[in-house]
């Protein structure tokens, strides 16, 4: 009786926060209601997570003498995990974003393989069909975890160079359709009698093994500028391992919750894909990011212009509109705060001032949004790429800071160029370019910047945060003599 | 008596069905802007798979199944908490034109 009634508030809470969960990200949908909608879901999570140690009315019977012991390590489990995640969370840098979540997704990843393992290891499947979904939700979890742990070293600087060797793909494949056959042997073993040869418990262990080992395979040879894709796909396989353990564990809000999260991330992926111009199997199997491109210079005539970081300055101060476009390289230099304090200059010598954003801008998708947010710039003035680009050509001044690939305008012409096709911010258009960069040198894909040769373009050499300094002299320096 | 709410064979892909595709039309519409924030925001809600973890620990009656529903809850836990953490803070910080920001967003930066 008491089981029973247990289970119905466990249900009818669930219930609430899958609802909670959909509705809060339904208000993410604006930056006006985003905030509200964290925390409409946070309190599904609450809920959910108090509502589950209900569940000592449910167990069974030889789970009972442990119960005591049970509940006192899921507290501590609880205030750990919650905790320490929790501390380290309200600390990250922001521009230290896409590990933070690399690790945290990994975590999720971990916590499905391990509710897969718990499942496999107590041989508590009933038939086939949950002991498959069970050892696909392990496989996936596992290799998100391990493959969440190499994205975070990598982002992190922890591991360099992508390591690639011959044969890798080769190696891999391997490695995944060994993972897939011992799998089917543990379905036949355990729901066909068929005779296991090594202890069942030994081809599980095999079994996650395997994935761990693929997951990380399957993350080295990545580059560094290609991690946004991989995040996303690390998160859509964490959301679709947790639907499948939900399923196994009879839990519809974890289904939910889960397929949303997949749903999302798959959706996540392919937008960042197709703003790189790369499908998402080219991105995770081709080795692309990193590899030194040749450098064409061939139809590019002219020289890069170096101009001086006051007059650029002035002559932005009594422009009538200026869009900015920045790049990954303003946030290395940590000089978004310097900037929104150049452009609050600009506003208040009544410059129309907007920022445009590429989609690629940063280590994750809308990562350089974030990072414009924290230095104070209002939502109101930053533009993505398709709601700005044709106002470029009625733009007095463009300023790129610390971008490169993304406003190439052989994306638009040269067909022979390999990032031929991709959508980039056309700020060539603008009436005059200025480029802050730390010194000549390619973007990550080594392509050689058309832009920074042609006619209506100067460049302005140095540290974004020493330059923008400059910049903001020579302005207020301007209004001194004025008065 | 007994309430059942595990969902079985062609409820079970309904559920899927349904659910995926909330989720896609959910996040279709959300700002590029926001991207970062619906993602670490996603990242949180597939944290409640550490219900999923304190099911199977308050289950355990072996020392391996107490140890890795410990890990599962630890990790899943860790995996809420997180990202709620990072997510609260990054929405926190957009703010319109008009409006004084809350101090709580300045404080905490770097």
């Amino acid at each position: 009786m008491l089981a029973t009634l247990a289970q119905m508030a466990i249900g009818a809470t669930d219930l609430v926060a899958a609802f909670l969960f959909l509705f809060g990200l339904k208000r993410m949908s604006s930056p006006a209601t985003a905030a509200s909608g964290i925390r409409v879901a946070g309190v599904g999570m609450v809920a959910a997570v108090l509502v589950s140690f209900l569940y000592v009315f449910t167990i069974d019977a030889a789970a009972r003498p442990h119960l005591p012991v049970n509940l006192a390590l899921a507290l501590v489990a609880l205030g750990i995990g919650g905790g320490g995640a929790w501390l380290a969370g309200r600390r990250v840098a922001m521009t230290a974003m896409p590990q933070m979540v690399a690790i945290y997704n990994g975590m999720g990843g971990g916590a499905a393989g391990g509710i897969a393992a718990v499942e496999l290891f107590d041989n508590r499947a009933q038939g086939s069909t949950h002991l498959v979904v069970t050892l696909l939700g392990a496989l996936i979890g596992a290799v998100s975890m391990s493959g969440s742990a190499i994205a975070w070293a990598k982002l992190q600087g922890v591991l360099g160079a992508p390591l690639r060797f011959g044969g890798q793909r080769g190696l891999n494949a391997l490695v995944f359709v060994a993972a897939l056959v011992v799998g089917g042997w543990i379905v036949a073993v355990v729901a066909g009698g068929v005779a296991p040869m090594l202890p069942v418990t030994t081809w599980i262990a095999i079994f996650f093994g395997l994935a761990l080992l693929f997951g990380i395979l399957m993350t080295l040879p990545i580059g560094g500028a290609d991690m946004p894709v991989v995040i996303s796909i690390y998160n859509a396989f964490t959301g679709l391992a947790v639907a499948f353990e939900g399923y196994v564990l009879g839990n519809p809000a974890l289904m939910i919750a889960g397929m949303v999260v997949g749903a999302a991330g798959l959706l996540l992926t392919l937008l960042m894909a197709r703003a790189m111009n790369r499908s998402v199997a080219n991105v995770l199997f081709s080795n692309f990011g990193g590899a030194p491109a040749k450098g064409r210079r061939g139809a590019i005539t002219g020289t890069e212009r170096e101009t001086q970081a006051s007059d650029a300055a002035i002559k932005m101060r009594y422009a009538a509109s200026v869009i900015i476009v920045p790049g990954y390289g303003l946030a290395a230099a940590h000089a978004q705060q310097k900037l929104y304090e150049f452009v609050k200059l600009l506003l208040a010598a009544k410059v129309v001032v907007r920022f445009a954003i590429h989609p690629v801008a940063g280590r994750m998708p809308g990562q350089m949004d974030v990072l414009l947010a924290e230095a104070g710039v209002p939502y109101d003035m930053i533009f993505q790429l398709d709601d700005i680009n044709a106002d470029f050509a009625t733009t007095d001044v463009a300023l790129i800071i610390g971008a490169n690939d993304v406003v190439n305008p052989a994306a638009r012409s040269d067909k022979a160029s390999p990032i031929y096709g991709m959508p980039i911010l056309n700020a060539d258009r603008a009436g005059q370019v200025y480029v802050i960069k730390r010194g000549q040198g390619k973007g990550y894909s080594g392509i050689v910047n058309a832009l920074f040769y042609a006619p209506n373009c100067d460049m302005v050499y140095g540290d974004a945060q020493a330059v923008l300094v400059k910049m903001i002299e020579a302005v207020r320096g301007l209004g001194a003599a004025a008065a | 008596m007994s309430f059942d709410s595990a969902m079985t064979g062609f409820a079970a892909l309904y559920i899927f069905m349904l659910a995926g595709f909330a989720g896609w039309v959910i996040i279709g519409n959300v700002p590029a802007i926001l991207h970062t924030p619906l993602m670490s925001g996603s990242n949180f809600v597939h944290g409640i798979v550490v219900v999923g973890g304190l099911s199977a620990l308050l289950d355990a009656s072996t020392t391996l199944a107490q140890a890795i529903g410990f890990g599962a809850v630890l990790l899943g836990a860790g995996n809420a908490a997180g990202g709620y953490a990072v997510t609260d803070r990054m929405l926190a910080m957009f703010q319109p034109s008009a409006a004084p920001r809350p101090a709580h967003a300045r404080k905490r930066k770097g």
